[in-house]
């Protein structure tokens, strides 16, 4: 093996942290959820932009005066600054005052029209981009409600957090800003052309010669900045993926006293950024200067030539004083022109984000015959059920079991066994690909989804409350539930005393997902949300796993109060849990290898008489 | 201020070039209409073609000089500023590295992590855009003055009165807005939160069937970030509309009085055009300058966090170490009396009178249940963080008196959160040791029963883990953290709770290693399960802090009340199979 070496390079450094880091959007600003790199080239975007005018649609009749109103302004600034041809060639020609102030007057009054339209137009857009952004927010929340749970499987929150945020808000920035910008942009251009054109032909193509030249250096520059640019963010995100790698361990980091190593591999990804930052930021900035100074040059040509013309063949000095601010400022809107452009592709890419999550395939409608149930008596029995995530691979073969309302049946076996697939199962959660499940004689496809699953209560290992009281909290579980019997549910299942011993009681604000209570707490409010709602069936998944024993018999008691009414599905870890099940099933790979109850399998001395005795153990 | 001053001192040269070559910019950009103005002055009525072509060739060099100064400028700055932040981020990550543990909780990771990177990003942008801006729009606006005040000195007035009507206008619509952004943002943090919360816990919201509520739920809160948005926003809006007007208004009234003066041939045609451009740069610099002190507050915020990591005080150092050479030989520990608190202003104690002494090779073994102090207790040794009363000795000498790298390179410690990094395995296997040879890298591997599963891997100790580790399962993971413990050698190791995803038969053969390789080695073993304490030489029972029971096994079950409780509730199923 080749020598190793205690730091290492800059290479595999740069190529494993930038996956990791996440670069914040440009512009930095304030914390809009996770971010990401600007990112993406759209695909389809006639697609994309024909379902964002359909959002437009409900606001078209806004977005026609906001446009009309873009003209108005534009156009009065360009016959504003057009006014001044008169007012200087009079003053020139010694005109009256009372003529100056009429120009004058009306000089002002357009100005003020272009100044409200301007106005009318950002108030206008600014509501029609937030409701527009609003309603795909919505939709887009509405369709994550409908989508499976496959799905939430197979995709990273942050990533689905990010397309809510950062996606929809580059929307907003595209119709607020964006779209009219290239409209008021190219109106700006043709009009000042048209004006310019109108004044001197010979001035105006002058102007015109240095278009290219500026446009194609232009080009080069950009050209070469977005190659430093995406150079620079890559290195930036290696920059902050080792930051936050290595600081969120940094305990470990402390424990083997690697803090030198660390300083030295962090400062050899910080040198890289630094040398590709200069690049970037350095050819970044190179167009204000380059861009801005060519203008200047063109302008002072153009003064030269229309002073000679001025002299030569006679064209009026106000023309020649308003034609020679056109110039300059012409290359200004072919610059936003072209600036909005990228900003427009990036929200196209988003935008095409944001519809990839609203054409997912949603769970299933029920079928049009489904039985309206409100009550069901929790017989629940499964018949020969296979299934597997992915079609080829088998994850559950043939399982067969009854339960009798008010019975216990206990899963047991290792991580992958199988065992919480049974549950998701009987939520539907997941399609079934082989048997039949039935509850109270019914298959549950012949159910409406909802009914099934207001019928089933699922306490799970990870313990997720909500931002709200401890009241809300626990009212989840059925939402007409009163107060009365939100205390009486939080009683019985023993997790009412250390509720008012809260700060607030019931009252108590929970956030951040209940970090200022104990993982115990969590669970017993959790079991309070289940016990409130008053489904038949219950389902309780490692809820104990994670929390030591002593909170465990706390627990326990509130369990067991749960579990006298109900038909009880219980996946565990520790099999002191199961003992008093109805029947308990050991599952091995999809397979139920021994069933029956704590009795029947210790006296079968098989699997569970193993497990229960120490000789073996889960994993 | 004085705080960067020492970070742009390296780069001196760079941030007075920046700034200065952006000067010539300012005075191109003034000198300008003046040239234009002479050949409306002059050249044009005099008919002179030779002055003319004289005075736009001026123009073209003086534009050729202003491009050269701005893209100089922007070097030069760009430069300043990027060393600057780049090494204000190296010495910050510095500083962290030399946190204690009690300074990282205080400030806590994920925050820390924005100060690293967002925060310096925002100040090093802010440095850029500050230099190229600096003297730019003050300067332009104290030559465009200056200009003004030459032409015509009574028509500047007209200036010196709308300069501050337009500041205040815009400064007070600034701070209007300022505490509905505030607002605004809350409402994006309270969307965020939704989207958070709704996506962690789809599993209970389906299984509850609270999809429509939910919805209910979400919909309030976009239209509360909407009715907030437009709320902040329908008064920035306003900025643009009124500078505009009021840069108009300025023109037209230097217009009518200039013209009137234009008239009875006090002002020069030239002047007068020459003038309203001036006045256009004097109210736009001024605009920009109202902006970038607006900008500036969001930047101090980034400061000021800045600044707090760099001044945070940390406590544990090697200052009062007496014998910083001195190294763990033996592997004795001892406790006096300690007395332990995370925070001095709590008035309970986390750990209160502890006192035990383990000598060098045996087993310790704890037991207690969560929130006890069983991890704050070891965490003493390795001195992650100092008694706030007693002392804790390793090998007789107090820990305060080793030097932090020799006592921990002593102690081996597996954290209860375990964490891998991204890499291959042999790479974090190498933490422990970085000497190591490819044959003590795979016998300690062994040792902690990772060797198997390892070789198992098609790129075996090749095997790239993903950030955290994401792509072992727990058991392993917990079994690769042991490793990287092991390779290091230490003369105490200690085990926090840190085989709880291991299965038993797995765990007792990493246990047999603690007898047979590990023989010399003091072991410290923190468990929930009693079956992994068992043979341990001594066993600490900790509740609330305390020391409850002492003993080996068989001791404390005839004596210790709370040891037999959580023995019975561990194993009262065997007695009854044994029944």
């Amino acid at each position: 093996m080749a020598e190793r070496s205690r730091v290492r390079s800059a290479e595999t450094l740069l190529k494993r942290y930038q996956s990791i880091g996440r670069v914040p959007q440009r512009g930095g600003g304030p914390g809009r959820g996770p971010g990401r790199g600007p990112g993406g080239k759209p695909k389809n975007t006639k697609d994309s932009i024909l379902r964002l005018l359909k959002y437009l649609e409900r606001y078209k009749f806004y977005v026609l005066i906001a446009f009309i109103c873009v003209l108005i302004s534009t156009g009065s600034n360009l016959a504003g600054s057009y006014m001044l041809r008169p007012i200087i060639n009079g003053l020139v020609e010694n005109a009256d005052l009372s003529q100056l102030a009429l120009s004058l007057l009306m000089m002002g009054g357009i100005y003020l029209v272009g100044v409200v339209g301007n106005y009318v137009q950002q108030r206008i857009m600014i509501w029609v981009s937030q409701s527009v952004l609003k309603n795909i927010r919505d939709d887009l929340f509405r369709k994550l409600q409908k989508l499976p749970v496959r799905y939430y499987d197979t995709h990273n929150n942050g990533e689905l957090m990010s397309r809510f945020m950062n996606d929809v808000d580059s929307i907003g920035e595209m119709m607020n800003h964006s779209v009219i910008q290239l409209f008021s942009g190219s109106i700006t251009l043709i009009g000042t052309l048209v004006l310019m054109l109108s004044m001197n032909l010979w001035l105006t193509l002058i102007t015109i010669v240095f278009v290219p030249v500026v446009a194609k250096v232009g080009a080069t520059i950009a050209g070469r900045s977005r190659n430093f640019h995406r150079a620079q963010q890559a290195a930036l995100g290696a920059v902050n993926g080792y930051i936050e790698e290595s600081i969120t361990g940094q305990k470990v980091v402390k424990v083997f006293c690697h803090e030198d190593i660390c300083k030295e591999e962090f400062g050899i990804l910080n040198q890289d950024l630094r040398e590709k930052q200069i690049k970037a930021q350095f050819f970044g900035g190179l167009m204000g200067p380059v861009l801005g100074n060519l203008s200047q040059i063109t302008y002072a040509i153009t003064a030269c030539v229309g002073g000679i013309l001025c002299v030569t063949q006679g064209f009026d000095v106000g023309g020649f004083s308003v034609f020679i601010n056109y110039s300059r400022q012409f290359s200004r809107p072919i610059n936003e022109v072209s600036m909005q452009v990228n900003t427009i592709f990036s929200a196209l890419a988003g935008a095409e984000r944001v519809f990839a999550v609203m054409d997912e395939e949603p769970e299933p409608e029920d079928a049009d015959d489904a039985l309206p149930t409100t009550e069901m008596k929790g017989h629940v029995e499964m018949k020969n059920v296979s299934f597997g995530y992915n079609p080829d691979k088998v994850i559950l073969k043939n399982i067969s079991l009854y339960a009798k309302p008010g019975q216990e049946i206990a899963f047991v076996g290792s991580t992958g066994a199988g065992k919480t697939t049974v549950t998701n199962l009987l939520s539907r959660f997941y399609d079934i690909q082989e048997g039949e499940i039935t509850i109270d004689g019914i298959n549950i496809y012949d159910y409406k989804r909802k009914d099934l699953r207001s019928n089933i209560a699922m306490v799970l290992q990870d313990t997720h409350l909500f931002t709200g009281t401890v009241m809300e909290n626990i009212r989840y579980g059925r939402l007409d539930a009163t107060d009365e019997e939100i205390i009486a549910a939080a009683k019985s299942v023993s997790a009412h005393n250390f509720i008012v011993r809260l700060s607030d009681g019931y009252q108590t604000m929970i956030e951040g997902d209940g970090a200022n209570l104990s993982q115990g707490q969590r669970q017993l409010l959790n079991i309070a949300r289940a016990a409130i709602s008053k489904a038949p069936i219950l389902v309780l998944d490692e809820a104990t796993s994670s929390v030591d024993t002593r909170t465990e018999k706390q627990i326990e008691r509130g369990m067991d109060a749960l579990m006298a009414t109900r038909t009880t599905f219980v996946i565990a870890h520790r099999l002191s849990t199961v003992r008093n099940a109805n029947a308990i099933m050991v599952l091995e790979h999809g397979v139920i290898i021994e069933r029956g109850t704590h009795d029947e399998l210790l006296t079968q001395k098989g699997r569970y008489y193993e497990l229960y005795t120490g000789k073996a153990e889960l994993d | 201020m004085k705080f960067y001053l020492k970070y742009m001192k390296p780069y001196a040269l760079f941030f007075v070039l920046g700034p200065l070559l952006m000067l010539t910019e300012v005075i191109g950009e003034v000198w300008m209409p003046s040239l234009m103005a002479d050949i409306l002055n002059s050249g044009v009525p005099a008919g002179d073609i030779g002055y003319i072509v004289q005075a736009g060739l001026k123009m073209a060099g003086v534009a050729l000089i202003m491009m050269i100064g701005g893209v100089g400028g922007n070097y030069f700055s760009t430069r300043a500023a990027v060393s600057f932040g780049s090494d204000l981020r190296s010495d910050l990550y510095k500083k962290v590295q030399t946190f204690s543990f009690a300074n990282i909780d205080k400030f806590q990771t994920g925050s820390l992590v924005t100060r690293l990177t967002n925060d310096v990003t925002q100040i090093q942008n802010m440095t850029r855009m500050g230099m190229i801006m600096l003297l730019r729009s003050p300067g332009m606006m104290i030559g465009a003055v200056i200009m003004a005040l030459q032409i015509n000195a009574s028509l500047a007035a007209v200036i010196g009165i709308m300069a501050p009507i337009l500041i205040s206008i815009i400064l007070l619509i600034m701070k209007n807005a300022f505490p509905r952004f505030m607002v605004m943002q809350k409402k994006v943090d309270a969307l965020n939160t939704g989207v958070q919360e709704n996506l962690t816990n789809v599993r209970v919201i389906k299984s509850f069937v609270r999809e429509d509520y939910e919805e209910k739920r979400f919909c309030d809160k976009t239209q509360d970030l909407r009715d907030g948005t437009l709320n902040a926003m329908k008064l920035v809006i306003m900025n643009g509309p009124i500078m505009t007007l009021a840069m108009n208004i300025t023109t037209l009234a230097v217009v009518w009085f200039g013209g009137q003066q234009v008239i009875v041939g006090d002002m020069l045609i030239g002047d007068l055009t020459a003038f309203t451009t001036y006045v256009v740069q004097i109210l736009s610099s001024l605009m920009m300058v109202a902006f970038m002190i607006m900008n500036s507050s969001r930047v101090m915020a980034s400061s000021k966090r800045i600044k707090e990591v760099m001044f945070e005080n940390v406590d544990l150092n090697d200052d009062h170490a007496a014998q910083p050479n001195l190294k763990v030989e033996k592997g004795h520990v001892e406790f006096k009396d300690v007395h332990f608190r995370y925070y001095k202003d709590h008035e309970e104690w986390v750990l209160e009178n502890i006192n035990f002494e383990i000598k060098p090779g045996e087993i310790l073994g704890i037991i207690g249940s969560t929130g006890c102090g069983k991890t704050s207790l070891v965490q003493l040794i390795p001195r992650l963080y100092d008694t706030d009363e007693g002392e804790v000795l390793v090998d007789g000498v107090n820990v305060k008196d080793y030097s932090l790298e020799n006592l921990r390179e002593g102690v081996g410690m597996v954290l209860q959160k375990n964490v891998l990094f991204s890499g291959t395995i042999e790479e974090n296997l190498l933490w422990g040791d970085e000497t190591a040879s490819d044959e003590e890298l795979q016998a300690a591997a062994a040792s902690a029963q990772a060797h198997d599963f390892v070789s198992g891997f098609t790129d075996g100790y090749q095997t790239e883990l993903g950030q955290g580790g994401v792509n072992v399962s727990g058991g392993q993971k917990q079994r690769l953290c042991i490793a990287r413990a092991l390779l290091k050698k230490p003369k105490i190791l200690i085990l926090d709770d840190s085989t709880s995803a291991v299965d038993t038969a797995t765990e007792a053969r990493i246990r047999e290693a603690f007898h047979t390789t590990l023989k010399d080695t003091t072991k410290i073993i923190i468990a929930q399960r009693i079956s992994s304490v068992i043979d341990a030489d001594r066993i600490l029972v900790i509740d609330d802090g305390r020391i409850v029971g002492q003993g080996t096994h068989e001791e404390l079950l005839a004596t210790s009340q709370e040891y037999q409780e959580i023995y019975y509730s561990q194993q009262d199923k065997q007695k009854e199979v044994q029944a």
